[in-house]
This record gives C-alpha cells, structure tokens and sequence, in this order.
C-alpha cells in the first residue's frame, strides 16, 4: 500500500511535535523513522496509525485519506514498544484476537481462525508455544507474538514503535535481521520508529531522518550517511569532528592552515563548518594538503586506535579513527604532531555566519566533497 | 507487615561463620535498633489494644446474642421487623452496589483513559462522600427531595416518595459507597495506561469487544475487591440513611437502623441477635478480602489503601 503524507502539523500546547511533514513510501518499503526523542517520529507514526489525530494535514492509504478515520477502521498493524499483549490470554488468542472480533458475517469460523493463528505463530518461529501465556515467554518471544498478532488482521501497513527498544543488545541485534528476512518474505509495507542510528542503517530500505518536528532528509540508507543533506544528519548518524574552514572559490582551507584542499563542488566564499568523521581523518606526510593536530591521548579498541587531539589552528578537541594494521601506532604518543588529512567531509555554511536565522532550520549545504581515500 | 517482626531472618547458606551477623537473634534485623524489651512492650501493646478494642467486642456480640439460647436467638431475627430489615438491607446493597459498579467503571474509564478538561475537579469529586460526614449527606438529600425541600412539593404532587422511603435509602447509601469501587479502580487503570486498549482498537476491536475482552479482565479482581468493600460498607451505612430514612418499622428500617430501634426500647437480645448477623456479613468480606489480597496481591498492590 503506498502510503503518501501532506502537510501534517501536530501541536500539544505549545509544543509543536510535527511542524509540517510530507512523506512518500511505496508499496513493499522498509522504512525507518529515525531521530532523536522529541523530534517527532513517534507523533508520525502515531498519527499514521490512527492513535494521534494531526491538526493539519491528509494520509493516504493509495488513493484513500484516512487522516480522519479512527484506528479501528484503518487496518494498521501496530507494534507496541512494550509489546501489550493481552496478559489473560496464552499466544494463540492473543494472535487470534484480531480474526475473532470481526463482525459476524466477516469472521472466519473458528477452525480457520485457530489455523490461521497457528500458521502466524509457525512463521513467527514460535511454534509449540501456542498455549503459553505472555508472563511465560522472553521479551524476544513477546516481541513476536505482538508481530503474530499484528499480521493476523492482513494490515494495510505495519507500524512498529521502537520495536528492539526493550530487549538486551544480543536479542536486539539477532530480531533485526530476523525482522529484515521476514519483511522481504511477506512484503507488508512497514514503518518502524528508532532512535538508533545503526538499526535504521542495518534495517531500513529508506530512511527518515527527523528533527524537531520536520524531516531532515529523507533517504535510502546510503544516502543519509554518505551525503547528509544537513549538519544535524551528519551529527546525528556517527560520531562527528566539526572543523572550522574558509573556502575561497574551489580552495577550501581548514583549520587555518595556508595549504588549501582544491575541491570540485564547492564554489563560494567565507567561513564554513567542516564535518568530518573520526574515521575519515587520516593521519599524512607533511606536505599533503590538510591540517595540523596534536595528539592528546591514545586508547586502542580492538583492531582501531582511537586518538584524542587538539588542532593547531583554532585549537578545537577532535577524535581521531586509526585503523591498526596500516600504522606503525606504536609511534603514536600523547605531545605528537601529526598532519591530517581529509577522508570524506561535508562542508556547510557557518552556523554563526547566517545572519537571522539558526542552522538546523536553514541547511546551507555548499558542497560534499569526496576523496576516496587510498589508505596509507 | 509488622516492623517489629522478630523472627530470625535465614542466613544465606554460604555464608562462613565470621560474616554472619553477631548478637542476639532479635537484633538480625539490622534496620531495627531497639532493644528487646522495647520491641516485647511494643508489641503487647499492639495485641492488648486489638483484643480489647476489636476482638472483645466482637465476642460479647456474639455471647450476648446468644446469652438465652438458640432459640430467642432465632426468633428474634425472624420476627417480622427483623426480617423486614435485613430484606432492606440486602435490597439497598443489591440496588446500590450495581450502580456503583457501573458508576465507578465509568468515572475510573474516564478519567485513567482520556484527557478532559475539569479532570482534577472530578477526581476530587470523588472523594467528597469519604469527607463529607454521612449525616451531612443525608441531610442534603432531606433539603432537596424533603416535603419542604427543593424537589419536594412537585414530587409530592405527583405523589412520589423519596425521602422516608426505599428510594432515599438506596441514594443515601450510593451517595456515602461511591467512592470505593472508583477509588479501587482508577490506581490500576492508570498504571496499566491505554497500550492494550489501542492494540485491541488496532484490531478491529468495538468499544465494547475492547472493554469486555480486554479491560474487564484486567481489572477484574480490583474490581471485585472494591465490590466487597463497597457491600460491606452499603450494609452498614448508618449516619446518611438514619436521617433520609424517617425509621418506619417494617417499611424503611435497614438492619443498623432496626439494631437502634431494639438497643433504645431494651431489647438487648434482639438487638445483639441482628447485630450478630451485620457482624458475620462483615467477617465474612473480611475472609474473602483477605483471600483476594492473598491470591491476587500483585495486581491489587497499586490499589492497596484501605
């Protein structure tokens, strides 16, 4: 079901949790909902579902507005984050309950009621477990039987709120691609809700990135973490050094040094914020164009060191990724100066050069540079 | 669910002898400080209180009722005035609680499951019959439903009785019970929030398929318990009905009334006989509130206030 979102606006009081969201999700897609908390992805999906009632706005379910409609009416399947299954009940009523509180002349006689429960319960690999009660399964298990539960009513949409919130990292990372395996095996169109980064990256088709009640950006999953479209998606996909830097035509120069980075894309001029992941600041000779830092602190992490610094230039705290097989790390001390080079970066305007207006609402993207880097 | 508990607490068993606690086995329970003589006094304190002020007069009801035999005993509650007040009673409890029961479902639905202006306002509302003192209830049901009273004259036109009658009976008790089942209630629905409600919905649930299948059992236990209360207390509502109730022999004397009545005229044994009976209804919700916090204590804890 394709499923297309205009103009939603949500306020509570005075907070504004949805300021404006359009959305476009084709049949079959995997869909993320990722931001911090507050920023609005669970009013979105809430309000898809049928729980949250926008102020403003229109859904479509195909051709259908359904912005209006109560939950009940609009055949969403909605995934708990603490899974509220019907604690008096064992797993098979509970997949059951959707099939039996049809209207008389839609439900299904109960024989083909019990099977159907029962092929839903096989499918979630819970088979043998049918007459088990929710207090007797592991969070894991509940997880899905909520999931059973949901596909039971052949849903429009799957809708799942922070699904692997409530489970231990192990469990968390198995369900996932559990999850993933299933979706590409039955193909409901589904929307999840996370606040984390790596989950909406592993899981996703596409990816939502929210802030502040509006979208960042809104893209496949490659997309948003090799071309942020603001400093915000940047930040909030990884870990982040911001430099600050000049550019003068294609020559942009970071950290105050006199040697430039010649770029492709970037035409413009004045001061700009460079975001650069740890990972992606090499360590170089002398003569490379790039930027001066001192090394801090050293602590190693299984196969990558990680280096605390300080720039020369402005001086700003930076982290340093160092893959541990293609340096002689040993030679890497705290007091050491080392030139660095620029892997892949993003380049944005100033935050405190726009005048009169602040920069997660207005995104200067001036260019995103890549460098491929050959490391070594 | 005594502080004072001096029961030696079990060590764990792996415990080697130097780490386990040293003193008197009274003192093991490390937060208690005092000595154990204090704790002793404590204690018969306690017990010498409950015996004289709970237990004995429990007892001499029964003794007294008793003091002649069985069979004055018997007659008494089985005289015609007796009978007439139990059938009062148990009329106004069979009336009262259901509404109570429905009254409270609604008001506890309302406001754990929805967002409404002059929420607070309601729930404070609902404790007004446990502030309010039962004479004062009645007696605002005399000035609006009384002869004189607001109502009164046009209820009297058209020749309906209220005050004086089963009717104000049945509302003055409803007005001082309200609170119990609600009260019950509105702790467990707000602890459990609206997660199941909206997963039921999202299935195509009705309201009412929402509230039978999944709310109603959720709650049930709570419920009953607040039922028992709310029985217990319907029967023994003295204060509001004595004023609403104008002490017609045989017509609108309930059980505690009718316990008045013989007390006042010398009756003692009669008295005593009918004061057995509201005695051993009110042991045994005792026995069956004890059970239920017994076997459903975890779902009732958040309720837990009386």
């Amino acid at each position: 079901m394709d499923i297309r979102i205009r103009g939603i606006h949500k306020s509570f009081g005075s907070f504004a949790a949805l300021a404006g969201v359009d959305l476009d999700i084709h049949s079959g897609e995997l869909i993320a909902l990722l931001g911090p908390s507050g920023s609005g992805k669970t009013t979105l999906l809430r309000s898809i579902a049928g729980l949250e009632f926008p102020d403003a706005g229109a859904i479509f379910f195909g051709e259908e507005n359904i912005a209006g409609r109560p939950i009940r009416e609009r055949r969403v399947g909605f995934v708990f984050q603490h899974y509220a299954l019907f604690k008096h009940m064992n797993v098979l009523d509970n997949v059951a309950f959707g099939l039996r509180v049809r209207e008389r002349g839609e439900r299904p006689p109960e024989p083909l009621i019990r099977e159907r429960a029962r092929e839903l319960i096989d499918l979630v690999q819970l088979g043998g477990l049918e007459t088990r009660y929710p207090s007797q399964l592991s969070g894991g298990q509940r997880q899905r039987v909520a999931l059973a539960r949901a596909l039971a009513i052949e849903p429009r949409v799957l809708l799942l709120d922070e699904p692997f919130g409530a489970l231990d990292a192990k469990v968390r990372k198995d369900l996932r691609r559990w999850l993933r395996q299933l979706h590409d095996k039955t193909g409901y169109t589904t929307i999840f809700v996370t606040h984390d980064q790596e989950e909406a990256l592993e899981l996703a088709d596409r990816v939502v990135v929210m802030n502040r009640g509006r979208i960042e950006q809104f893209g496949t999953t490659d997309e948003v973490y090799e071309q942020p479209a603001t400093p915000f998606v940047f930040d909030f996909l990884g870990n982040t050094n911001v430099l600050s830097g000049e550019v003068r035509g294609r020559e942009l120069f970071v950290d105050g040094q006199t040697v430039p980075i010649v770029t492709d894309t970037i035409h413009a001029a004045g001061p700009v914020d460079v975001y650069v992941r740890p990972g992606d600041l090499r360590i170089a000779d002398a003569a490379t164009p790039g930027f001066d830092a001192t090394i801090h602190g050293t602590q190693r992490t299984g196969p990558i060191l990680r280096c605390t610094a300080v720039t020369a230039g402005t001086g700003r705290a930076i982290e340093i990724e160092v893959p541990h097989l293609h340096y002689d790390t040993q030679a890497l001390r705290a007091g050491q100066s080392v030139r660095l080079r620029l892997g892949q970066f993003s380049v944005f305007a100033r935050s405190d050069a726009v005048a009169g207006a602040t920069p997660r609402d207005a995104p200067l993207l001036i260019g995103s540079e890549r460098q491929r880097s050959r490391l070594g | 669910m005594s502080t004072l508990s001096t029961v030696p607490l079990q060590d764990p068993p792996s415990l080697p002898p130097e780490f386990r606690p040293q003193g008197p086995l009274i003192r093991r329970n490390s937060a208690v400080t005092e000595s154990a003589w204090v704790q002793w006094l404590l204690v018969a304190t306690a017990l010498l209180f409950l015996l004289g002020f709970l237990l004995l007069p429990l007892v001499s009801v029964f003794t007294e009722a008793l003091r002649h035999g069985w069979k004055v005993y018997l007659d008494a509650i089985s005289e015609p005035d007796a009978r007439s007040a139990i059938g009062m009673t148990l009329l106004t409890a069979a009336i009262a609680v259901p509404f109570n029961v429905a009254f409270g479902l609604a008001a506890a639905w309302a406001i754990t499951k929805f967002e409404f202006r002059g929420k607070t306002l309601l729930v404070s509302l609902i404790d007004l019959p446990f502030s309010v003192s039962p004479v004062v209830a009645g007696l605002i049901y005399i000035l609006v439903f009384g002869r004189n009273g607001w109502f009164g004259p046009w209820l009297f036109d058209h020749d309906i009785r209220i005050v004086f009658a089963i009717p104000g009976i049945v509302i003055a008790t409803m007005f001082v019970t309200f609170p119990f089942i609600a009260r019950e209630l509105i702790p467990l629905m707000q602890e459990q929030g609206t997660d199941h409600e909206q997963a039921a919905l999202s299935l195509g649930a009705s309201g009412w398929q929402t509230f039978r299948r999944v709310t109603l059992p959720n709650i049930k236990w709570a419920l009953l318990y607040g039922v028992l209360l709310c029985t217990a207390r319907a029967m023994g509502e003295f204060g509001a009905v004595s004023v609403v109730s104008g002490h017609i022999r045989g017509q609108t004397d309930t059980m505690p009334l009718h316990v008045e009545i013989l007390y006042n005229e010398y009756q003692f044994a009669g008295a005593f006989a009918v004061a057995s009976l509201l005695a051993i209804f009110a042991l045994v919700t005792l026995a069956l509130k004890s059970y239920l916090e017994w076997r459903h204590g975890d779902e009732l804890a958040a309720t837990r206030r009386h």
